[in-house]
């Protein structure tokens, strides 16, 4: 779960992290309240969940609180890469001197958490990474352990801040690391980390993503969650505990487990049609949970023909066909459906779905073939 | 021959008395493996199937009275680490974590914690491991795949069903068939199952299919390329997942552009591995 720039500064600021003061605002008028209050320069920055929102014109700079309101008008009527801006961050704007990047991430190969840090900060660090790597400074951090002080002065000598910020630096990467840990996050970042004219450090920028595993014992993190920015049938799926991701072809899918989904997308690619979602109903799916799935797939309109491919293992067939039968009833479609099922009971799935007006296959291959073709002849 | 488990494993189930601990030990006692005990705090003295299985509160005890040589764990995700910090403190040689949804940070601490120690965990978030015709350990349905001569090690559950499904249909058998998992972080890798395999005489091909997320498949053409020299058929999924998605796992997803199908998939090729263009098309390649 990825969190907002004000989010993830509100946590790095309850772990002693600098950070600029502001607030975030709805609309215009707010916006003009929080830059009058910071006494007029201020920066106006949209919040999306999404990377890039400085090159796309997301940020404005204002010299005057006037300014601030007209600003925050029409960033809040912006789109930026698909994203609709709902909220503003009115933030006291910073005298830059020197823009440092610092973030913590896991490394899946070394299976431990990795401390990154680079005096080119402020521009995408992945840039920078495939251009010139030597620049960013890496230190692994034992999770058994825990960052060790002497890891963060490290890290502070070897990107060449000046000794007199030493002492607040090492502070900021013990905070960033303890907000890491205490929230169970995959990425806390600070972009960029600035020395200002007035010889402060302070965290400008923030980005924060949770593991959504570890929501449950995260219960103040996962309420923070902005549903505004995921599509109704995303927000429906995780209700039910369903893995829903929409794509841009025609041809729904229901599957179980995640392998085999990817595996359905990839056969219908391969026939020459295109997914139009990845689905994953998980083990041991019931009646309603797959009618809930299926709900969700018919919710897109771009879907033209559905494909279901079951392979029962802890999942029942049968208790698939019952669930499908259900769905019928009350969603009535008319796109046509092409229905493979094999594995645990599944003559007993075949039979439920004999009257149901629905083509039915052999093999993946034969249901992917089937379901591209019923797009063609559409 | 086989690898990792055999007639000689002695499998201790952790929770074993939850709904799905308890449906999978009577799968696993009707399939033939020898469960010899069962953990739940809180339920130790009871029995379950008929009396057959005893239950105990912590698995120190279990291993003293039954001499477990295995686990497999079907406990919450809450408390899975604690479970396999547990059966690794009791000397366990080898966890089987079946549970899904562990979260990464307890994962990485989890895998630090057993490279110190020589114990090996399968898992988490996987189907186990199934050699045909002696044990199974897990959820593998054991009805699907045939004793024989290929050894099958896969990141996911359902597809890799369908692979052991499409063997046997084609005449086709396993030696063993390994559940690494689809989590970022995990105990047991490709590269740790190819060698095992490379090693066992009974496994005369192997087949891997892996997936979208990591580099694991990359390492695992590196050891095919310097070390294997037994034939690999390969399939990976998620060809048509875009960047950014996470495709269900929690390890399947393209980041910063690193992990693509295509990349490994070149990356297998170069290494002289057969890669399938779809699950249905690997008895063929093997039959080569």
């Amino acid at each position: 779960m990825k969190l907002h720039e004000y989010q993830s500064k509100a946590i790095f600021a309850n772990y002693g992290i600098p950070i600029p003061r502001g607030r975030v605002a709805e609309n215009a008028a707010e916006a003009r309240a929080i830059a009058e209050e910071l006494g007029g320069r201020v920066v106006v920055k949209s919040q999306v969940l999404v990377g890039g929102r400085g090159k796309a014109g997301g940020i404005r700079l204002a010299k005057t609180a006037e300014e601030a309101e007209t600003v925050a008008a029409q960033l809040l009527g912006m789109t930026i890469k698909g994203l609709a801006v709902r909220r503003v961050l009115v933030d006291e704007a910073a005298n830059i001197e020197t823009e440092i990047y610092l973030g913590i991430t896991n490394d899946r190969a070394a299976r431990k958490p990795v401390i990154m840090a680079s005096a080119a900060g402020g521009v995408d660090i992945e840039e920078i990474a495939r251009q010139s790597p030597e620049k960013i400074f890496k230190v692994h951090v034992d999770p058994l352990l825990g960052l060790r002080e002497y890891q963060a002065r490290d890290i502070a000598a070897c990107i060449d801040i000046p000794r007199e910020y030493w002492k607040s630096f090492i502070a900021i990467t013990r905070g960033l690391w303890w907000a890491y840990c205490e929230t169970d996050a995959t990425l806390a970042e600070i972009n960029p980390l600035v020395i200002t004219a007035n010889h402060q450090l302070i965290a400008l920028d923030g980005k924060m993503v949770i593991d959504d595993n570890a929501l449950f014992r995260r219960p103040a993190i996962a309420s923070l969650r902005d549903v505004d920015e995921d599509t109704e049938a995303e927000v429906e799926a995780r209700k039910h505990g369903l893995a829903y991701i929409q794509l841009e072809g025609q041809i729904g899918c229901m599957v179980n487990g995640a392998g085999l989904a990817m595996a359905t997308m990839d056969m219908i690619k391969l026939q020459g049609g295109e997914p139009a979602n990845f689905l994953d109903i998980g083990g041991g799916a019931g009646a309603d949970k797959v009618a809930a799935a299926f709900r969700i797939i018919l919710s897109d309109p771009k879907v033209r023909a559905v494909l279901i491919n079951i392979f029962g293992g802890i999942t029942r067939c049968d208790e698939v066909a019952r669930g499908i039968l259900m769905a019928m009833t009350d969603v009535k479609s008319t796109i046509p459906m092409v229905v493979r099922l094999a594995g645990t009971n599944a003559e007993e799935g075949r039979n439920l779905l004999r009257n149901a007006q629905m083509i039915t296959a052999e093999t993946l291959f034969e249901a992917a073939q089937k379901a591209v073709a019923l797009v063609e002849g559409a | 021959m086989s690898i990792l488990v055999n007639q000689n494993t002695r499998l201790l189930v952790q929770g074993i008395t939850g709904k799905e601990g308890l449906f999978h030990t009577q799968q696993m006692v009707q399939y033939g493996t020898n469960v010899v005990a069962g953990v739940t705090p809180g339920k130790g003295g009871d029995w379950v199937l008929d009396g057959k299985i005893p239950v105990f509160d912590s698995t120190k005890i279990a291993v003293e009275y039954t001499g477990a040589n295995a686990s497999v764990i079907f406990v919450p995700a809450q408390y899975t680490a604690d479970a396999i910090f547990e059966a690794a403190d009791a000397g366990i040689p080898l966890i089987v974590c079946i549970t899904e949804g562990v979260p990464v940070q307890d994962m990485m601490k989890v895998r630090n914690y057993l490279d110190q120690k020589q114990v090996r965990l399968v898992g988490p978030n996987c189907p186990g491991l199934l050699t045909p015709g002696e044990c199974k350990v897990g959820i593998i349905p054991g009805n699907i795949a045939i004793h024989g001569e290929i050894g099958v090690v896969s990141r996911s559950g359902t597809l890799t069903y369908e692979v052991l499904y499409a063997l046997r249909e084609a005449g086709l058998g396993a030696s063993t068939c390994v559940g690494i998992g689809g989590d970022p972080i995990n105990g047991t890798s490709f590269l740790d199952v190819l060698e095992m395999f490379e090693d066992d005489p009974r496994t005369k091909r192997v087949v891997l299919i892996g997936e979208i997320g990591g580099t694991d498949e990359e390492k695992a053409a590196d050891f095919i390329a310097t070390r294997m020299t037994k034939p690999v058929v390969a399939f990976i999924a998620g060809q048509s997942a875009p960047p950014g998605k996470r495709m269900g796992h929690a390890g399947a997803i393209i980041e910063g552009g690193a992990g693509t199908a295509a990349e490994k998939v070149n990356a297998l090729k170069l290494a002289g591995v057969r890669v399938a263009n779809h699950p249905e098309e690997i008895p063929g390649l093997l039959h080569h």
